[in-house]
């Protein structure tokens, strides 16, 4: 079977999907920063000292990680309006299902950082006469940054790909209008080939980043 | 007698169904120096750690310069609350160096020694670094102030964590068995520090296995077991002469195998 390339059609469509990708780094990045604050709270409230704090966090997380993510941004999408009243506009429920979501991961990899240190670390601060607050802030943190690191390089990768799930609430992003232009042109291969490419061009950079970082850190301490 | 900068009444504390103080009464003074001793087991890091509420007591008061500390709650006379800006008022002035250390393996020797004073008394960055260097000089450390704290050695490590808690000016400094995870060769370098500091007349507390160390150390001794002050006096009275049956038998297991 002969098939050619159809070079030009992606070169015809490329500023199309440049639009998309712009709406895509939209979603990506202020949902992956609101979810990691909300995320770092959240750890915060399960490590607390009261049961009712502890109990809702433990529920949200769960809710939120034991459930599809496809589903949870189409309920924000039709279900949630109901309970409160207001339509939000398809960008904003995607952005809204993305964050709460990345808040539940990064709830967990903060709990299970803050956790890892030793008890040892919280006493000699706290012998000093340094506040609960001031011992997360200089002593544990700056120990579990480089820990927590990897796991929210993972966190970020995999967020900016599943905002492309928000093409099903017709959020003009990457994968939407990759597969509106495929449909129209009857050419997937070229069109979702250069999506691929694209999605990889806006994460790989990430990752590197973050390898970068973890390399610069690991030289101290 | 001096008044007392700190007092202990009717001390108890649980771990669970364990009763591990069983009623202690205590107080010290400006420049005594009490030695802790007894076996494992007999609570006596446990009573020193409730000094500066490391663990809370489950009941009795600590009163600082005769002020009971924590807030009594109407109604609940036996339950004691301990707002977090007391604790580290009480933290502040009574200095605790232990048995791990518990550097900070981010920061630098100096960086260490600095920490309180920069978080805590927010001091000027470089007022803090002049005292933190006074304090390492004071340890023999005055070289290693760049050096992570992860590549010294133990009674280095323990050197620094006694410069760090001199930095914040203690009332009172206490020792969780400072000397118990070194070396052996390692614990001479420790044990001189403190002995220097016992000579500028400061008020510390100690528990030790070292007991050589206590009786030249200490003013008052201590001999804990089952969580009650079994004998108290002082070294003479406690470590060469003692009354009570059971502190001969914890100290003749020390010069069991001597030579």
């Amino acid at each position: 079977m002969e098939y050619s390339f159809d070079i030009a059609l992606v070169v015809e469509t490329f500023p199309i999907l440049m639009r998309g990708f712009v709406v895509t780094l939209e979603l990506w990045l202020p949902s992956l920063a609101i979810g990691l604050a909300a995320g770092f709270l959240l750890a915060l409230a399960r490590l607390s000292g009261s049961r009712l704090l502890r109990g809702g966090s433990l529920v949200y997380i769960e809710l939120f990680r034991d459930t599809p993510v496809l589903i949870q941004l189409i309920w924000f999408y039709y279900a949630f309006p109901i309970i409160i009243g207001v339509q939000l506009s398809p960008f904003a429920a995607a952005l809204l299902g993305l964050a709460l979501n990345t808040s539940a991961y990064g709830a967990e990899i903060f709990r299970g950082g803050i956790q890892s240190i030793a008890r040892g670390q919280w006493e000699g601060a706290k012998a000093l006469g340094m506040r609960h607050a001031d011992v997360l802030r200089r002593i544990v943190l700056p120990q579990v940054f480089k820990l927590m690191l990897p796991a929210f390089t993972n966190r970020a990768v995999e967020v900016a790909k599943m905002s492309s799930l928000a093409s099903v609430l017709s959020v003009h992003e990457l994968m939407y209008q990759g597969r509106l232009l495929s449909s129209t042109y009857y050419r997937p291969f070229e069109i979702l080939t250069t999506v691929a490419v694209v999605y990889f061009v806006l994460i790989y950079p990430a990752t590197f980043l973050s390898m970068t970082l973890e390399r610069r850190m690991a030289g101290k301490g | 007698m001096p008044e007392p900068i700190l007092q202990v009444s009717g001390l108890h504390k649980w771990f669970g169904a364990l009763h591990v103080l069983q009623g202690i009464d205590f107080s010290v003074a400006a420049g005594e120096r009490v030695a802790i001793i007894g076996g494992s087991g007999s609570g006596k890091s446990t009573f020193l750690r409730c000094l500066n509420f490391m663990e809370m007591p489950t009941s009795g008061r600590i009163a600082l310069d005769g002020t009971p500390l924590g807030r009594v709650s109407a109604g609940k006379p036996d339950t004691v609350r301990y707002p977090e800006g007391e604790l580290c008022r009480v933290r502040e002035r009574v200095g605790m160096v232990f048995q791990q250390f518990n550097l900070f393996p981010h920061m630098t020797v100096l960086e260490n020694a600095m920490e309180g004073l920069v978080t805590v008394k927010r001091m000027k960055k470089a007022e803090a670094r002049e005292r933190a260097l006074r304090e390492l000089d004071k340890v023999g450390l005055g070289g290693k102030t760049d050096v992570y704290s992860g590549r010294l050695s133990g009674g280095q490590q323990q050197r620094v964590a006694i410069a760090r808690a001199l930095a914040m000016e203690p009332e009172i400094l206490l020792f969780d068995e400072p000397t118990s995870s070194l070396d052996p060769e390692l614990v001479g370098e420790v044990l001189r520090v403190i002995r220097q500091l016992a000579e500028e007349g400061r008020t510390m507390l100690l528990v030790t296995h070292e007991l050589g160390f206590a009786y030249h150390f200490a003013t008052k001794v201590i001999f804990l077991a089952d969580g009650v002050f079994h004998e108290v006096g002082t070294p003479d009275e406690v470590l060469k002469h003692p009354r009570q049956e059971r502190t001969r038998a914890f100290l003749e297991r020390f010069t069991e195998f001597s030579f």
